[in-house]
């Protein structure tokens, strides 16, 4: 092979350079380790305390800038166990008002605790009282490797709301595993926005870097904080409830169980969220948390769950708009057709029963009078409709598409944790328990009545309402108005619209409004506002019927559409109409008209005497 | 002339360059070692811990050797008829890789198999040295004979560069730009090499020097302008054969540089960037006409470097905008212009912080308190020499240092004794990767360069890279250990 000696001297300029790099670093590193003192002070681990600085979290407000939700200090005892020196424990037991057996109970309980090391803080005591955290920080320079942590506690200005508010509690495992963000006894959202917006309100957590001398007294900041880290506060929401409005509601719903939800049709907006029984959210703030816990999730009446989203029923009457909707649009009944009731459907053997009015009657009047035979018949013509669909199992596929586009069956997507998606079956429902091709419309007839096996969630039944009130869409439901220095999600602005042409709801509203001025719920009317509603009155294994209520006003350019449900509260009637139509009244005009005074405090002193098992 | 069939184990252990092998044991046991530092966290197992980084690199490492074993005994020759093969194996593997990759932190460069994460862009290294050996030991090939040469070799170097970008793997790719050392070697232009030096040498002083001016323009810009000048001036004189033209543009220089001065402190401010782009135009113009006049095409060299570079320097800006954030956060931080201890900044201020405060002897094994308590991000993989530096001193990174000065000088002397032009190239490229990879992790490690993600050779924590280097090292022992009995005529 032929050499070529004049390249082969390039060899002395590719090892000449990698030699001159190696000489480089070498002096570099002699540099950095030998000759500059710099950096070996720097990480004399002994002289920092790493200090971390909790952001304000983000406060709430209320749609009329109310404040809502607030910070309050709170104090921890944390210590780095390598750098505790034997101290007076007797003083140090005082201070903190605990006796010594609870001092070495906290060590042990510490030292056996996930996380634990002698190199980074732990925690000793959760949330002093503001003046064991006054005397402790007097006498903190007598116990080196202690040091107070601050920390972010909520605070509310009103005892409402608590489902729709939620609270903070400290993470647990899992937490820290799913999220880098959090470290032991850092707190995080639980339940409600707390939860669901956790990532907007907890904000970025920063650090202070401090010095110490060789006993583990703090000295002050290093390099005047040039490698402090300033903490991000969280940013602020603002709801879109009305909190004044929201405290009248649960004051409606007092001693009974069941839920109310308004909504602002235009925008989709949840103007109040009643779920009865309910607490007062300072129960979960403090020391007290955990016993509070314990007791609300034992209490059975469950004030945890959060009826008016995961409470899921059934309709009753209220879905027999949707009914309407349906048949109008598959061509099933035109606004002239006309169905006999003779005190109820008689079909093949099959009774449901209704009460008296004229007969045979068209839409809008059977929506006026609440008519179950009108919508049953009218279920049959369409399921049984072979023509058009094929089988009946077809036909109650379509029957069921559009329902799913009006917001049942599914999740509406609240922005609120634990919604229920409600019940609805399809034909396959059917097939596994009546068998294939063995089953049609007056097999499942109840359905049309919203009664059998249908379930929806008062808030799907006041979205129901706001599309009625806007004459055929809707905005995905919402509790949270503005995020501070951010856009609302999208989903939350853009409109919905189901299956059902436009055109077709202004019957359903026209036979809403007749159902106030001369129908089921003629308790509805407010003076000068035209309301429009429909009661519901529930079948349900759990006793007496749940008492549902479903409207809208005004009429014309409607701002308020809402939802009441009571448990076991009886007739539609009887409790629906009358906290639904006050608290439409309250919210668009601010009082109650004198003549409807006595109607109000009857809903505010009546109650219901529950089974104490039933959920 | 005989051929030797000395192909039996017996004769490779015997022809096999120890010291090589001595200096590769030596660095994987002392990166386990290493690495248990660096994960260990004070109430902690075993350094052999199934479950421990350093229980998993001792996996790695016995693998590791079982692999090198297999690549001993397989016949050398293989090696060069298989590399095409290889190679185009290993880009269809890099060209599926994003698709079939999950996404580990941004990066599709990881495909899983079985309980293993292999990273394809590793074993790219071998493949591509394995190639580009092959290319350059085909029959009468010269690099600088034709221009098609020169495309193939790049082709052989961008298409791995290329796919491994995608992957989102910047550092990986950067990596390959190494195998220019071979090109030179095998006879490119020093030109390149040296352009490229200045290229850099513009763009940080470009970029670091922004803060004053120089009649009317940023400083750094007006001492990249003279530096041009300077080099026109050099290069003439060495392309013209006659020192006229490099004095004659050296004198208008000073006295344009006398006009200037007399004139800016009479009050005057004239428009520097008018002035001093306009004196390399004129030079380059009195450049044109001497070459044309002397009939010496070479002399049109020093014109198009002065050209290209003014160009580039003026373009760093708009260059540098299309970089991602972290990446022009990376180059602020490593120029210094930027001091931004919290984010960018605070990896390199950390692993100084922990490598300077081990001070001669370091703190001792395990007791480096910066990398243990979690100070140092990375610290058992692209940081690591942090633990070195900070637990065993400035003896321990000084040693570690010097192996691998010592590992890249004894590869490029393997090259130089190769009777095959296969092997030499095959050695050079592996010279170019450890080359690469020791200059950037141990420069971005004590802050002269800016941070690059990538492993340094035998220490850092993960298989695919110590099996990447692993299999780059045996094929050059084994084709070392069999040269004497390759055919020589």
């Amino acid at each position: 092979m032929r050499k070529n000696y004049e390249l082969e001297k390039r060899k002395y300029i590719i090892g000449g350079f990698i030699v001159i790099v190696a000489l480089v670093y070498l002096v570099r590193l002699f540099d950095l380790q030998i000759n500059d003192a710099k950096y070996k002070q720097s990480a004399d681990s002994n002289a920092f305390l790493k200090k971390t600085v909790y952001p304000s979290r983000g406060l709430v407000y209320d749609r009329n800038g109310e404040l809502v939700v607030f910070n309050q200090p709170a104090y921890d005892v944390m210590m780095i166990p390598r750098d505790v020196h034997p101290f007076d424990t007797l003083d140090f037991c005082a201070t903190l008002n605990i006796t010594p057996d609870d001092l070495n109970r906290r060590l042990d309980d510490m030292r056996r605790s996930a996380g634990y090391s002698t190199y980074t803080p732990q925690r000793l005591l959760a949330q002093l009282s503001v003046q064991d955290y006054g005397r402790l920080q007097e006498k903190l320079y007598r116990f080196p490797g202690f040091f107070i942590q601050k920390r972010i506690l909520r605070q509310y200005n009103h005892p409402t709301a608590a489902n729709v508010l939620g609270n903070i509690r400290e993470v647990n495992a899992d937490d820290i595993e799913r999220d880098d963000y959090y470290s032991p006894g850092d707190y995080t959202g639980d339940l409600g926005i707390e939860k669901s917006y956790e990532t907007y309100l907890r904000g970025v957590k920063g650090v202070e870097v401090l010095m110490r001398d060789a006993h583990g007294r703090i000295q002050g900041r290093y390099e005047d904080g040039a490698h402090d880290v300033a903490p991000v506060s969280g940013r602020d929401l603002r709801l879109s409830l009305d909190i004044g409005l929201q405290m009248y509601a649960e004051s409606l719903m007092v001693g009974k169980r069941g839920a109310v939800v308004a909504i602002e049709p235009e925008t989709g907006e949840i103007l109040c969220m009643v779920s009865m029984p309910s607490y007062d959210p300072t129960l979960l703030v403090g020391r007290q948390r955990g016993v509070n816990y314990r007791a609300l999730v034992q209490d059975n009446s469950w004030p945890l769950f959060d009826r008016a989203l995961m409470g899921a029923y059934p309709p009753g009457s209220t879905f027999k708009p949707t009914q309407g909707l349906i048949f109008l649009q598959e061509g099933i009944i035109t606004l002239e057709t006309t169905y006999p009731c003779s005190h109820g459907y008689i079909s093949g053997g099959l009774r449901v029963g209704c009460h008296g009015h004229a007969s045979p009657l068209p839409l809008k009047p059977a929506i006026q009078t609440s008519c179950n035979a009108f919508f049953c018949w009218g279920f049959k013509a369409m399921i049984d409709k072979r023509s058009k669909y094929g089988t009946s199992a077809a036909a109650f596929e379509v029957w069921k598409h559009h329902l799913v586009s009006m917001g049942y069956g599914y999740k509406l997507g609240v922005d609120l944790p634990g919604e229920s998606r409600g019940f609805l079956p399809n034909d396959r429902f059917y097939n596994r328990f009546y068998g294939e091709g063995h089953w049609s419309a007056n097999t499942v007839i109840s359905v049309a009545i919203g009664q059998g096996e249908i379930l929806a969630t008062p808030l799907q039944i006041a979205n129901l309402s706001a599309t009625i009130a806007n004459r055929g869409h809707f905005i995905t439901p919402h509790v949270v108005k503005e995020i501070q220095d951010t856009v609302m999600p999208v989903e939350f602005l853009q409109r919905h619209y189901p299956t059902i042409e436009a055109r077709h709801y202004d019957a359903i509203a026209e036979g809403m409004r007749m159902a106030v001025t001369g129908g089921t719920c003629r308790r509805a009317a407010i003076p000068g506002i035209e309301v429009c509603g429909k009661t519901g009155t529930a079948q349900n294994p759990h006793g007496k019927d749940h008492s549902a209520f479903m409207g809208f006003a005004p009429y014309q350019n409607p701002r308020i559409a809402v939802a009441v449900y009571v448990e076991n509260g009886g007739w539609g009637a009887t409790y629906g109409v009358p906290i639904g139509s006050l608290v439409m009244e309250k919210y668009l005009t601010g009082t109650i008209a004198p003549e409807r005074k006595p109607m109000e405090s009857m809903m505010m002193n009546s109650s219901i005497i529950y089974a104490n098992t039933q959920r | 002339m005989p051929i030797r069939r000395d192909n039996d184990a017996a004769s490779v252990f015997r022809n096999l360059d120890w010291p090589t092998v001595l200096i590769y044991l030596i660095m994987v046991v002392a990166g386990m070692v290493s690495i248990y530092a660096a994960s260990y966290d004070f109430d902690n197992a075993s350094m052999f811990a199934a479950d421990e980084f350093s229980g998993k690199q001792l996996r790695w490492i016995g693998l590791s050797l079982v692999l090198g074993m297999v690549i001993l005994l397989i016949d050398a020759r293989m090696y060069e008829t298989y590399a095409y093969p290889v190679y185009i194996l290993v880009v269809i593997l890099l060209a599926i890789t994003p698709v079939i990759a999950p996404n580990i932190k941004g990066s599709h460069s990881w495909i899983e198999v079985g309980s293993m994460r292999l990273q394809p862009a590793e074993f790219a290294k071998f493949a591509t040295a394995l190639a580009l050996a092959k290319l350059f030991a085909g029959y009468h090939f010269q690099l600088n004979a034709k221009v098609s040469n020169y495309v193939k070799a790049l082709a052989i170097i961008f298409v791995p560069i290329l796919l491994i970008l995608l992957q989102n793997e910047t550092g990986s790719a950067l990596t390959f730009l190494a195998l220019f050392f071979v090109l030179y070697r095998e006879g490119m232009s020093g030109l390149v090499l040296f352009g490229a030096l200045f290229a850099v040498v513009i763009f940080v002083v470009g970029l670091k020097f922004t803060e004053g001016t120089v009649i009317g323009m940023p400083s750094g810009q007006f001492a990249v302008m003279v530096m041009i000048m300077i080099v026109m001036v050099g290069m003439s004189a060495a392309y013209a054969r006659r020192l006229e033209i490099a004095r004659n543009i050296l004198v208008g220089m000073f006295g344009l540089g006398a006009v200037v001065a007399v004139l800016s402190a009479c009050g005057v401010t004239l428009p520097g960037l008018y002035v001093t782009v306009g004196a390399v135009a004129v030079a380059c113009i009195y450049v044109v006409i001497e070459a044309i006049k002397l009939h010496r095409p070479r002399l049109y060299a020093p014109v198009a470097a002065a050209v290209c570079a003014v160009v580039f320097l003026f373009s760093i800006g708009a260059a540098f905008d299309y970089l991602q954030p972290h990446q022009q956060m990376r180059i602020k931080v490593a120029l210094g212009t930027v001091e931004d201890l919290r984010d960018a900044g605070y990896n390199v201020n950390q692993s100084k912080i922990a490598i300077g405060s081990g001070g001669f002897l370091g703190k001792g094994f395990l007791n480096g308190t910066q990398t243990k308590l979690k100070y140092v991000p990375e610290q058992h993989t692209d940081f690591i020499f942090c633990t070195i530096g900070e637990e065993e001193g400035f003896v321990g990174a000084m040693i570690v240092t010097l192996l691998f000065l010592g590992l890249i000088l004894r590869i490029l002397s393997i090259g130089e004794r190769q009777p095959t032009t296969f092997g030499r190239v095959y050695a050079y490229c592996v010279a170019s990767y450890f080359i690469f990879h020791f200059c950037i992790n141990i420069g971005m490690v004590i802050g002269l360069c800016p941070v690059i993600g990538i492993p340094l050779p035998f220490f850092s924590y993960g298989g695919s890279s110590l099996w990447g280097f692993t299999i780059l090292l045996f094929i050059l022992l084994k084709i070392d250990a069999s040269r004497k009995s390759v055919m020589v005529y």
